[in-house]
């Protein structure tokens, strides 16, 4: 049946992925002839190569649904506004590291394609309509950043971080494919729409289904990184290359979304009342435990690894709602939360330098003597995380907890706000070092326009986010309701 | 709804996009521009505001007027929607006035990192106007939050050697407030079945429980701002570590928006139950009337007890509202005005004497008149006026709660009149250490007097402290109508 069906039109849902693909394997083999003084050309290759699929990916944002290879991959609204958000993420990752990578070393044929095959497991978990595709695209992604965050090699910190990475990695990944398998045992199929519509059936078996969707949730936790999941989040920000950090920490943020509305929203959307109360017991103790810890840190990355984890409780909030209204927010949520993440280790890449990390909350001390306008991009990304307005984390967080509350949960959406209010204290304390103590060691910035430009950029456009939010919103309101 | 011309935009952004333009042109080497700029953008801000005063109908009781009306946030029906009463407008002329003054007074005083600290002023201006403003709670809250980040920064750059501590203080016992409420609105919101517009807020019914959490909620938000009697404690701190022009900003402005977010909010919202908790609301302004009045007294520190005076003075404009009279809440009204003209002055005196001796101990002065007597004149003329002395603002707004009060119970309006011995006590005590006597000491002995720009606003103060004394009835006017529409609103009830 399936090869009396095929053709070449089926292809074109997936012909970003199978550009990218293509890219890349450029990529592996133009390196190996490109000498040392030319790897910028491999450099700028691979950030065209993602800009070109994001323009690709981007012309086929709001045709309509279209499910293709036999029920396995799916290219619908949602999925086209998710691979261009993660392409760009992408894009700018690697323009943020470029300088901090060179002069390590490490901006080599490995780190770029390992970056691009990354782009290419978020795009197909994000395609995912099959339970084998969501986790093959799982693994492409984690497997890559597995091996990126080891590319460190003379690194004891990164080793340690890349084995702690890939232990609770496969066991995550482990959990996933039990609970999947018992999905399976529970309705007969892998196929997320065949899932969904047996399991309301006579014929599925309940308890099989809940115990399957237990390991899942876990599953999903260790990827999202929810308490009481998270223990790697923290060792993995701080032992990875900032880069790596940043990479790990942007855009697959926007493939995990996209993976828990595929398995939940989707394929589990029957049994909301059971995971709901799941999530919720994840988001409150993500968000109250991240926003805690988060105080105790000295160091910027492992701070923003904690502040992460109470982030990705709030998205929670917005997923557990189970409604429309709810998932919309999440996704607004998690294209915001890229987006200052990008900023605020777009920072410390700045003002890193050779031999100098500026890793620690220290290094950032009396930035505003040196530069008003870098100190005021990370005034606008640090209010931006604590949910201050202007800026546009609060919207968004006004957003997932409006959705909260609508479903019920109106305890803890109290709790997070009060939460918030501890978070906002060790976000203060970064703007307090930087506005109100003088420096005290040496404060350098990359010269780099490129970067300087485009991080700039980035606070604009957190702020603008904040100040004219209404079309992202709708866009995300819009892919929602056109995919589910 | 006939759109004019959007003048409370213009009054909103105006200042910001001044503040901006100071940033732009700053520089920290000469910040003659920064400076210029500024004062064009604070003159041209009060200028702006005028028409809302002239084109001020009180012909159509409280309606909204000026209203602009847009779409903000489709999706969640949150609008930008902008208007006034006879509440908020004097509010935002106070507002624009006092910008002005803080740009004069920072002149000669504030030497590092001008443009910022001048952009923060004029940013901060604009945002409170868009608070004063705003008809839309998510608008009120953007600009009630955003407001928290300038003066962040005022008090933690600028201050004095605690100013971490205090800002840091200052913003999360506001932040910790203001979440609830955030917390109320939301709740509102699916009451309401998706409505932001705070007019729809208070037509819509709800039960006595709901009432009173949504009172409760939006009181931890306002009670901070204010402060109310006990969660005042960040405030002393505050303005003990802010520069001068922080420590008027916040006096004059910041604590009405909390007195603003009662009757705009907790009152016409909670009917019900601001009738229930009126008690309570009563007692707790009874006391910072008297504890703090007492507190006050026994201040070393100009500042602090400046502070605490403020406190003490807030408590009368709570405890006008929750009198539920016309009296009450026009003489809670009419003291927040006078109190941001006589707080400011008080606060613009002690930074006089503060930029000539570098000490804020009362302890350290004695005998001032004696070199300042021009000086010595208006600091005793605003002293008088903060005592509460007829003929002067002060006298107007106490005396109405008074008024207020007498007819409500008589033991309210006795311990209210209480303020009027131990504010006269605490500020001509501190008057007779500072200013009289013989001169204490070489500083005291090396002071000049106040030069034209310190004139300026020492003069524009003192005329206004002594208009709205002898003459308060344009202010009565335009407030009137709208206290008896609130009135009539919070005495029907919601209960149904």
């Amino acid at each position: 049946m399936n090869s009396a069906t095929f053709s070449l039109a089926t292809l074109a849902p997936a012909v970003p992925e199978m550009a990218l693909l293509a890219f890349v394997s450029v990529l592996l083999v133009g390196d190996l002839f490109v000498s040392e003084r030319g790897r910028h050309v491999t450099f700028w290759f691979a950030v065209a190569s993602l800009l070109g699929t994001a323009a690709l990916a981007a012309q086929m944002v709001g045709s309509p649904t279209v499910v293709t290879f036999s029920g396995m991959f799916v290219a619908d609204p949602l999925s086209q506004v998710l691979k261009v958000a993660a392409l760009l993420a992408v894009a700018v990752t690697l323009v943020y590291g470029r300088v901090y990578l060179q002069l390590r070393d490490l901006l080599r044929g490995e780190f770029l394609s390992l970056t691009l095959f990354a782009t290419l497991g978020m795009m197909v978990m994000i395609s995912a309509h099959h339970f084998l595709t969501l986790y093959l695209g799982l693994e492409i992604l984690a497997l890559s950043l597995y091996a990126m965050v080891a590319l460190q090699r003379e690194s004891v910190r990164a080793t340690e971080a890349a084995m702690k990475y890939f232990v609770l990695g496969a066991l995550a990944s482990g959990m996933l494919l039990y609970g999947m398998s018992m999905l399976y045992g529970a309705t007969g199929s892998l196929d997320i729409a065949r899932v969904a519509t047996s399991l309301g059936t006579a014929g599925s078996s309940r308890t099989l289904a809940v115990f399957g969707l237990v390991f899942i949730v876990a599953g999903i936790a260790f990827k999202l990184g929810a308490v009481p999941f998270h223990m790697w989040v923290p060792d993995i920000y701080h032992g990875a290359a900032t880069p790596a950090t940043l990479l790990i920490g942007s855009a697959p943020k926007i493939a995990a979304f996209a993976f828990v509305l595929r398995l939940l929203a989707q394929a589990l959307g029957g049994m909301g009342s059971d995971w709901q109360q799941m999530l919720a017991i994840l988001a409150a103790a993500s968000i109250g435990l991240g926003n805690l810890v988060a105080i105790a840190q000295t160091n910027l990355k492992r701070m923003l690894a904690y502040s992460t984890i109470s982030h990705m409780g709030f998205l929670l909030l917005g997923i557990l709602a189970g409604t429309d209204n709810g998932y919309g927010s999440a996704m607004f949520y998690v294209l915001t939360y890229v987006l200052m993440t990008l900023g605020a280790f777009g920072m410390i890449l700045l003002l890193s330098r050779a031999g100098f990390e500026a890793e620690e909350l220290e290094d950032l001390r009396g930035l505003n003597r040196h530069s008003r306008w870098y100190a005021f991009v990370m005034l606008v990304i640090v209010f931006s995380l604590a949910g201050i307005p202007p800026a546009v984390g609060f919207l968004a967080k006004l957003a997932v907890l409006q959705a909260a509350w609508e479903a019920g949960f109106g305890g803890l959406v109290v709790f997070a706000v009060l939460m918030s209010v501890v978070g906002a204290f060790y976000y203060l304390r970064l703007v307090k070092l930087m506005y109100m103590d003088e420096p005290a060691g040496e404060i350098t910035i990359a010269p780099r326009r490129d970067m300087r430009v485009l991080l700039s950029a980035n606070a604009l456009a957190v702020l603008a986010l904040g100040i004219v939010p209404a079309p992202l919103m709708d866009l995300c309101a819009r892919a929602i309701t056109a995919s589910l | 709804m006939a759109q004019g011309f959007p003048i409370l935009s213009l009054v909103t952004w105006l200042p910001i996009a001044f503040g901006v333009a100071v940033l732009a042109v700053g520089n920290d080497r000469n910040p003659a521009p920064a400076r210029w700029t500024a004062l064009v953008g604070a003159i041209l801000g009060f200028l702006a505001c005028l028409p809302l005063w002239t084109g001020f109908s009180t012909a159509t009781g409280g309606a909204m007027q000026f209203e602009e009306l847009a779409p903000w946030i489709p999706l969640f029906n949150v609008n930008y929607h902008l208007g006034v009463d006879g509440i908020s407008m004097p509010l935002i002329a106070l507002n624009s006035f006092m910008t002005v003054l803080v740009v004069v007074a920072h002149w000669e005083v504030v030497t590092d990192k001008v443009a910022q600290y001048l952009a923060a002023f004029l940013v901060m201006s604009g945002l409170i106007n868009g608070t004063f403003a705003a008809l839309d709670a998510i608008l009120f809250y953007v600009f009630f939050e955003a407001m928290l980040i300038p003066m962040f920064l005022i008090i933690g750059v600028w201050g004095g050697p605690n100013r971490v501590y205090a800002a840091v203080k200052f913003f999360l016992y506001t932040l910790l407030g203001s979440l609830l409420m955030l917390a109320a609105f939301v709740y509102l919101y699916h009451q309401t079945n998706g409505s932001f517009e705070i007019l729809d807020y208070h037509k819509v019914p709800l039960g006595m429980t709901a009432q009173v959490l949504v009172f409760l909620a939006m009181f931890m938000s306002f009670a901070v701002k204010v402060p109310m009697w006990p969660v005042h404690t960040w405030l002393p701190d505050a303005h003990v570590e802010a520069p001068t022009g922080g420590s008027v900003i916040l006096a004059a402005i910041t604590l009405k928006i909390g007195a603003y977010g009662f009757l705009r909010f907790n009152m016409p919202i909670a009917p019900d139950a601001s009738h229930a908790l009126a008690g309570f609301m009563i007692t707790l302004s009874l006391v910072a009337v008297v504890y703090i009045g007492l507190v006050a007294l026994a201040q070393s520190d100009m500042k602090k007890l400046i502070a605490y005076s403020s406190i003490s003075h807030m408590g009368f404009v709570t405890l006008g509202f929750f009198l539920f009279n016309a009296d009450g809440v026009l003489g809670g009204l009419i003291q927040m005005v006078s109190h941001g003209f006589v707080s400011a002055a008080m606060f613009l005196c002690v930074g006089v004497l503060y930029d000539r001796v570098h000490s804020r101990n009362i302890a350290d002065y004695g005998g001032v008149a004696n070199t300042m007597p021009v000086f010595a004149a208006f600091f005793v003329l605003f002293a008088m006026a903060n005592s509460g002395l007829p003929a002067t603002s002060g006298f107007v707004g106490e005396f109405f709660v008074i008024m207020g009060a007498v007819k409500v119970n008589f033991w309210y309006a006795f311990l209210a009149a209480t303020t009027l011995v131990f504010g006269a006590a605490y500020t001509l005590w501190m008057v007779k250490r500072v200013i009289y006597g013989e001169v204490a000491n070489d500083n005291v002995a090396a002071l000049r007097d106040v030069n034209t720009r310190e004139l300026v606003f020492l003069v524009l103060l003192a005329a206004c402290v002594l208009a709205m004394g002898v003459y308060p009835k344009p202010f009565a006017d335009v407030m009137n109508p709208t206290i008896l529409d609130l009135l009539k609103h919070v005495a029907t009830s919601k209960l149904s």
